[in-house]
Formats: C-alpha cells, sequence, structure tokens
C-alpha cells in the first residue's frame, strides 16, 4: 500500500532504534505520555516498546474516544433506544461499551432496541432520510477528528429540515484534558504519573493544528512532538522528545508536516464554532467532571440536540469499584497494575472501558502485549 | 395399472415467492422438493424419498461435520450462499484426513423469498456439490414468517471416510519446532462480503476465495503423510484457528507478519475499515502445520496445487505454556495474535 507501507519499514524502524539507543542517556528515565489512543494502538500492535531502549517508557494517555465516554451517557442512549423506541445509530467500538445493570448497546440492541452501527455520521443521516417515520439519534463521540463531520451532517440535517434526526452529542475536546493531566501532575491529591513530554495528536492535529499546544509546552516545561498514527511516525516523535529533553528543551514540534499545519484546519474550526458550543462541563470517564470540555449543539442548532428533544437527564454513574481505568487513563497505574485485569476484566465482558477499544490501554496490552507480563523468555 | 398423476401446476420459477406452505409438508412442499431440490441434486439415495438415505460407506473410519450458512449477502462476489454451504461442510470433513462423500442440507426459508433467486442458490449448491465429488443425499426444508429469516439459511452436514491407514492430521498434534504454512492469500472471502455491503458503498475487485479443498488436502497427505495438523480458517479468520490449535496442542506460535500472504487490495480494504485481516473470514483456505524436516515437501505439494499456488510458511511451532500466539511484526516489535473477541468491529479514528 502505498503512503503507508513506508511508514511501517522494518530496516528503517531498526535504524531509528539505534539512534534512539545512542542518544538516550542511561543516567535518565524518560516517560512519555502518548496521549492518543491511535498512537496506544500503534505501539502494540506493531511492537514499537520492544524497539525503545530500557529507560524509555511510554505511558498511555486518556485519548481514546470510546474509553472516556462515562458510563452515564451510554446510558443515555440506551435509555433513548429501549425507552423512547428511537434508532440509535453510533461508531462501531462505541457499542461494546459497558453501561449500567450489565448493559451495553450491543446487549441492548440484543433486547430488541434498533441500534445500529454507521461508519460515518452521514450514514445516520441517510438512514434517517430513509425512514422519516423514526426519529433517529446519532450518538456523536470522539475528539476533535470527528466533531467536523458530526457538524456537517447537523448543518444538512437544518437544511434539508428534517425533524426525524437529532445528536446525542459527547464530543469531548483535547486541549482540556491535556490541561487536567499536567494540572493534576502538580497537585499532590490528584496523584498522575510524572510525564517529561506528550506524543502529541495526530488527527486531533490536523484540525486544530500545532498552535494550541505551545501554552502546554511553555506553561508547564513539557515538550510535545505531534506525530502520524504509523509506527514509524511514533517512533521518530519519540526520537524528538528524547532530544528535547537531551537539550533541556520544552517546544513543540511537528512529526507529522505531512498532514499538520500550526493553525489547523480553518474551515472544518469555523464548522465547528458555527455548529458546537462550549458545555461549561463534562464528566470523563476516568478524570471525572472538567470545566470547559466539552460540546454541545450551539442555540441555533438546538433542535437537533437530543438531549432537548427527548428531556434526557444526565446522572453520573460510578464506575466498578475494582476498575482501575481512571488511574490507567491518568497515567498512574498499568494495566497490568489492576486486580481485575485479564481475569474479571477482559475484551470478552469489559468492565471497564479502557478494555473496550483496541485503542484503549487495558485491551491493547491484553490483545497486544500481555506475553510480556509472562516473564522474560528466550526470544 | 394406477391412475395417472393428475397435473399440477409447475413452480413458478419466475415470479414465484416462497410461501408458508412450502414448508407446511403436504402437497406444495413434496413439489417445491420434486421440481427444486430433487431435480437439481438428482442421485440414487435422494431418489428413495424416503426420511433418511441408506448409504455404503468403504473401509475406514467415519467422519462427520456440520455447518450453518447464514451469510449476508447470499450472493458475493466469487459466489453465493449455496456453493458456500456445500464449500464449508466439505472442507470440514476433509481436513479431517477423510474423503467427502455424502451431504444432508436443510433449509430454513423466509416467506415471500423468490423461487427464481432459489434455483439460482440450489443450482449452485447442485454444481458445488458435482464438483466436490459429494452427493446430496437427504434433506428437510422449513418456512419462517416473513421477517423472521433473512432470505435463507442452509445447514449442511457431510460425511467422509478415512481409508484405514491413512493419516489422520489434528489439532492436538502440533509439536515444539514444527512449521506452519497457510495456503494462500487470508483475508479475500470477508472483504469480498463487506465490500458489498451497502453502508460501506466502496468496491473492491475481491473475490470470495469459496472453494472446496478437498483434492488439495488428498494431495498434500499424499505427498506428506506426517502432516500434523489440517484446519480451514474460515470465520475468525487465521488468528482464531491457530488459537485453537495452540489450545489444543498445549504449545505457543511465533508467526512472522512478513511471511503472511495478503493482496494489497484485502490489505487497503482492511486498513480503511480498521480490521486486521488475521481476523477476517476465509472459505478455501488450509492451514497445515508438519514437522520441520518435511516442511520442503509440504510446501512443494500446496504450491502445486491451483487452490495452494500462493502458500507460504508463516511461523513455527514453540514450547510455551502460556499457549501465546506471538507475532514478530513487519516493524520489528513483536505482538500477541490474540483470539478475536466478540465480532471485529471498526475502531472510530
Amino acid at each position: 500500500m502505498k503512503y503507508i507501507d513506508e511508514f511501517r519499514d522494518g530496516a528503517l524502524a531498526q535504524q531509528l532504534a539505534a539512534r534512539l539507543a545512542a542518544e538516550a542517556e542511561p543516567r535518565r528515565e524518560y516517560r512519555f505520555m502518548e496521549f492518543c489512543g491511535g498512537h496506544t494502538h500503534a505501539i502494540s500492535r506493531y511492537g514499537v516498546a520492544d524497539l525503545l531502549p530500557a529507560n524509555v517508557r511510554m505511558i498511555h494517555g486518556p485519548g481514546c474516544p470510546v474509553c472516556v465516554l462515562p458510563i452515564g451517557r451510554v446510558d443515555l442512549a440506551i435509555r433513548l433506544a429501549l425507552e423512547h423506541g428511537v434508532t440509535l445509530c453510533t461508531y462501531g467500538d462505541t457499542l461494546r461499551v459497558p453501561a449500567s445493570d450489565q448493559l451495553s448497546l450491543l446487549k441492548a440492541k440484543a433486547r430488541g432496541a434498533d441500534i445500529r452501527m454507521v461508519y460515518s455520521a452521514a450514514d445516520a443521516l441517510k438512514l434517517a432520510q430513509a425512514q422519516p417515520e423514526r426519529q433517529l439519534v446519532f450518538l456523536a463521540i470522539g475528539f476533535e477528528t470527528t466533531t467536523p463531520p458530526t457538524a456537517l451532517v447537523v448543518r444538512e440535517a437544518a437544511r434539508l429540515g428534517l425533524t426525524n434526526f437529532s445528536v446525542l452529542c459527547c464530543h469531548v475536546l483535547t486541549p482540556p484534558a491535556i490541561r487536567h493531566i499536567l494540572d493534576a501532575a502538580g497537585d499532590e491529591a490528584q496523584a498522575t504519573a510524572a510525564i517529561d513530554g506528550f506524543v502529541g495528536p495526530a488527527h486531533v492535529s490536523i484540525v486544530i493544528g500545532s498552535d494550541p499546544y505551545a501554552r502546554f509546552a511553555a506553561a508547564y516545561r513539557k515538550p510535545v512532538v505531534i506525530a502520524g498514527f504509523e509506527p514509524l511516525d511514533v517512533l521518530q516523535a519519540i526520537l524528538m522528545l528524547v532530544r528535547q529533553i537531551n537539550d533541556g528543551r520544552a517546544e513543540v514540534e511537528n512529526e507529522f508536516t505531512r498532514a499538520v499545519t500550526p493553525a489547523g484546519n480553518l474551515h472544518a474550526q469555523a464548522l465547528m464554532d458555527e455548529v458546537f458550543a462550549l458545555r461549561e462541563s463534562f464528566e470523563w470517564r476516568g478524570l471525572g467532571e472538567l470545566p470547559l470540555s466539552a460540546l454541545r449543539l450551539s442555540d441555533r442548532y438546538a433542535a437537533f440536540d437530543a438531549e432537548r428533544r427527548f428531556a434526557l437527564q444526565y446522572t453520573p454513574v460510578a464506575d466498578h469499584k475494582l476498575c482501575e481505568c481512571g488511574a490507567i487513563l491518568r497515567g498512574i497505574k498499568r494495566p497490568q497494575d489492576c486486580r481485575i485485569f485479564g481475569t474479571v476484566c477482559t475484551p470478552e465482558s469489559p468492565v471497564g472501558s479502557c478494555m473496550v477499544s483496541s485503542e484503549g490501554a487495558c485491551a491493547a496490552h491484553y490483545t497486544y502485549g500481555r506475553f510480556r507480563d509472562a516473564g522474560a523468555r528466550a526470544a | 395399472m394406477s391412475a395417472p398423476e393428475p397435473y399440477v401446476r409447475p413452480l413458478d420459477f419466475k415470479r414465484g415467492r416462497v410461501d408458508l406452505n412450502h414448508g407446511a409438508g403436504g402437497r406444495a412442499a413434496a413439489q417445491l422438493i420434486r421440481e427444486l431440490f430433487a431435480a437439481a441434486f438428482d442421485n440414487e439415495w435422494l431418489r428413495q424419498g424416503d426420511d433418511g438415505a441408506r448409504l455404503p460407506l468403504p473401509a475406514g473410519e467415519c467422519v462427520m461435520a456440520t455447518d450453518a450458512h447464514v451469510v449476508t449477502p447470499l450472493f458475493f462476489p466469487g459466489g453465493d450462499i449455496g456453493c458456500l454451504a456445500v464449500h464449508g461442510t466439505v472442507n470440514d470433513v476433509a481436513v479431517m484426513g477423510a474423503r467427502p462423500l455424502y451431504l444432508a442440507a436443510s433449509f430454513i426459508l423466509e416467506e415471500g423469498y423468490p423461487l427464481a433467486e432459489l434455483r439460482r442458490i440450489v443450482a449452485s449448491m447442485a454444481r458445488a456439490a458435482r464438483e466436490a465429488g459429494v452427493a446430496i443425499v437427504t434433506g428437510d426444508t422449513k418456512v419462517v414468517e416473513q421477517g423472521k429469516g433473512d432470505g435463507v439459511f442452509i445447514t449442511t452436514t457431510g460425511v467422509g471416510v478415512i481409508a484405514p491407514g491413512a493419516p489422520r492430521p489434528a489439532g492436538h498434534r502440533a509439536r515444539p519446532g514444527d512449521r506452519i504454512y497457510v495456503s494462500g492469500c487470508i483475508g479475500d472471502h470477508g472483504v469480498a462480503i463487506l465490500s458489498t455491503r451497502e453502508s460501506l458503498g466502496f468496491e473492491t475487485a475481491v473475490q470470495s476465495d469459496t472453494a472446496a479443498l478437498h483434492g488439495l488436502v488428498a494431495e498434500l497427505l499424499a505427498a506428506v503423510p506426517q502432516t500434523a495438523v489440517l484446519r480451514d480458517p474460515t470465520r475468525g479468520g487465521l488468528a482464531t484457528t491457530l488459537n485453537e490449535i495452540a489450545a489444543q496442542s498445549g504449545v505457543g506460535m511465533r508467526l512472522r507478519e512478513a511471511d503472511i500472504p495478503l493482496r494489497p487490495q484485502v490489505a487497503a480494504a482492511c486498513e480503511l475499515l480498521g480490521l486486521d485481516p488475521l481476523y477476517v473470514a476465509n472459505e478455501g483456505k488450509l492451514v497445515a502445520i508438519c514437522p520441520a524436516e518435511h516442511g520442503a515437501r509440504l510446501l512443494a505439494a500446496l504450491r502445486a496445487h491451483p487452490l495452494g499456488a500462493d502458500a507460504a510458511c508463516i511461523g513455527e511451532v514453540v514450547a510455551d505454556e502460556h499457549g501465546f500466539v506471538e507475532m514478530e511484526t513487519r516493524f520489528g516489535g513483536r505482538r500477541v495474535v490474540d483470539w478475536l473477541s466478540g465480532e471485529q468491529l471498526p475502531r472510530i479514528c
């Protein structure tokens, strides 16, 4: 595959690994958080960790949209489908997120709810047009990557005057989450992993640009390297982070220059500003209530807001007592540190959301990396 | 002298549809069987018209396998549910080391399904059975109300025989040091099916690999009777099949990603959909495992057959109490190739 295989080249990877081994100073520990689930997935699926020196450790961040979706939000969606009888559309992984009463969207579907997996927001809109007699709700999740497509379909639904289409908006924003992790790191009460630098988001940065990270880098003295989702991108970004640390720099650098610009996609940003407004506060799974960290539909498009149309009341629901997703999403625990990892909580019956998507830290480690826990064995 | 058969208006294969009478066991059912199934599958055992079939079996051990087919859409690039229902069961019998001989077929039809399409499916089934050298000797038809089925479901059960003294490959026989082979490119069937689903709307040139593997298996076992394990990696893909074998044999496996044959179109489609081709279904591929010293002969036997032209050695069996199937990635790292959990759902970003 052109433009893909080049970024997965094993020989180049070995060269980068050799550079990393040469440049990482043995007396230092390097702890980098990859914010995005896409990076977590790439690191696990391609075995990137095997190419890192022992003193360079990756901490998986909260940037998996499925993982930070709180139980209460999934409950709302399930209630819409089961009690209000709507057709509920959402992206694939979301179907498995555990909710209250041992339910998930997939299990609600088995109870007769009309729940459909779609590949794009546009497919949901098309379905709404095809069945005008039924209310259809699109459960919109994701960071700034999936937000512009939702904005587009809302605007299109308004243009068409559709009365049977609405959006349950759970879109969240990347910068507030990074700020939270950095703030918590300086706050004794909220233990967060010590982090020396960030591998910055790929697709999110295409939309928001690299500029928004400059403030973190300067204010918190943490280097950020924006990286693409291919394994060579990640390896290159880690090398760039090591160099910044070694030089005492804390800058925003862009490894993903083939797609990310300083200002980002202005058209997409304008579209988001038009269709969405900031929520005062939003609950993130694992991180809790974060102010100004998520979006709702703007007043202009309020008619398409499922929360208003169906008068939904959000009720927060506590995570399972033993689930460590919160600590894992903040980077203070690793999946294998959780008592129920791989026993009670598996990809077949996830207890916490980090076990749901292959971008989640727990599922990625379970699916791709758990042989490492079995102890060092002959290669 | 018996009275002449009264005139019966033949089934309308142009505009007719399946109705509830066709499954009721009365005249309509008898007519459907006579004019459609018996006409297409015709053989001496079916012709006897009894509730079951009395079958001659050559000497040896009898093998039996069954498989239910519920594919959507019913017609897909490279095949349809009819030939798939034959290949699926023939292959399950063949990989046991048996020569497939007979099939039983049971149909669950949805009220309203067009008879014209049903006839196409049955014709495809008959052709596949003929090509595989098996006779469809008994069957059953039920009709469910509209909305309670998905057009056509077909369950087939196969019977075959392992000749005395012939090799008996089995899932528990993989040993550390053995080599692992796959008979060709993986993921073709799953991608062919996905490419037709309406919500995807992209077209690939990928055809389902659905095929009967009994010929390939027979030649393979003749060339390398030491073959320890044979299996067809269908639902759940190559990854699931290898995990099953690892668990049955109490061993681990080491695969090399770079050696696993994969069409660029399949790789690209999986990339787009966020799927891992290791978990995508095949319907005409074999996994074969044999001791290292017979590996070269096994690979040559696979490649000598048209269905094994792209065969490759993809890794080896290792001792591992945890039963992990691991893979050296193209990138130079290592990862687990785990069981498929649930259905493979696309990732979102």
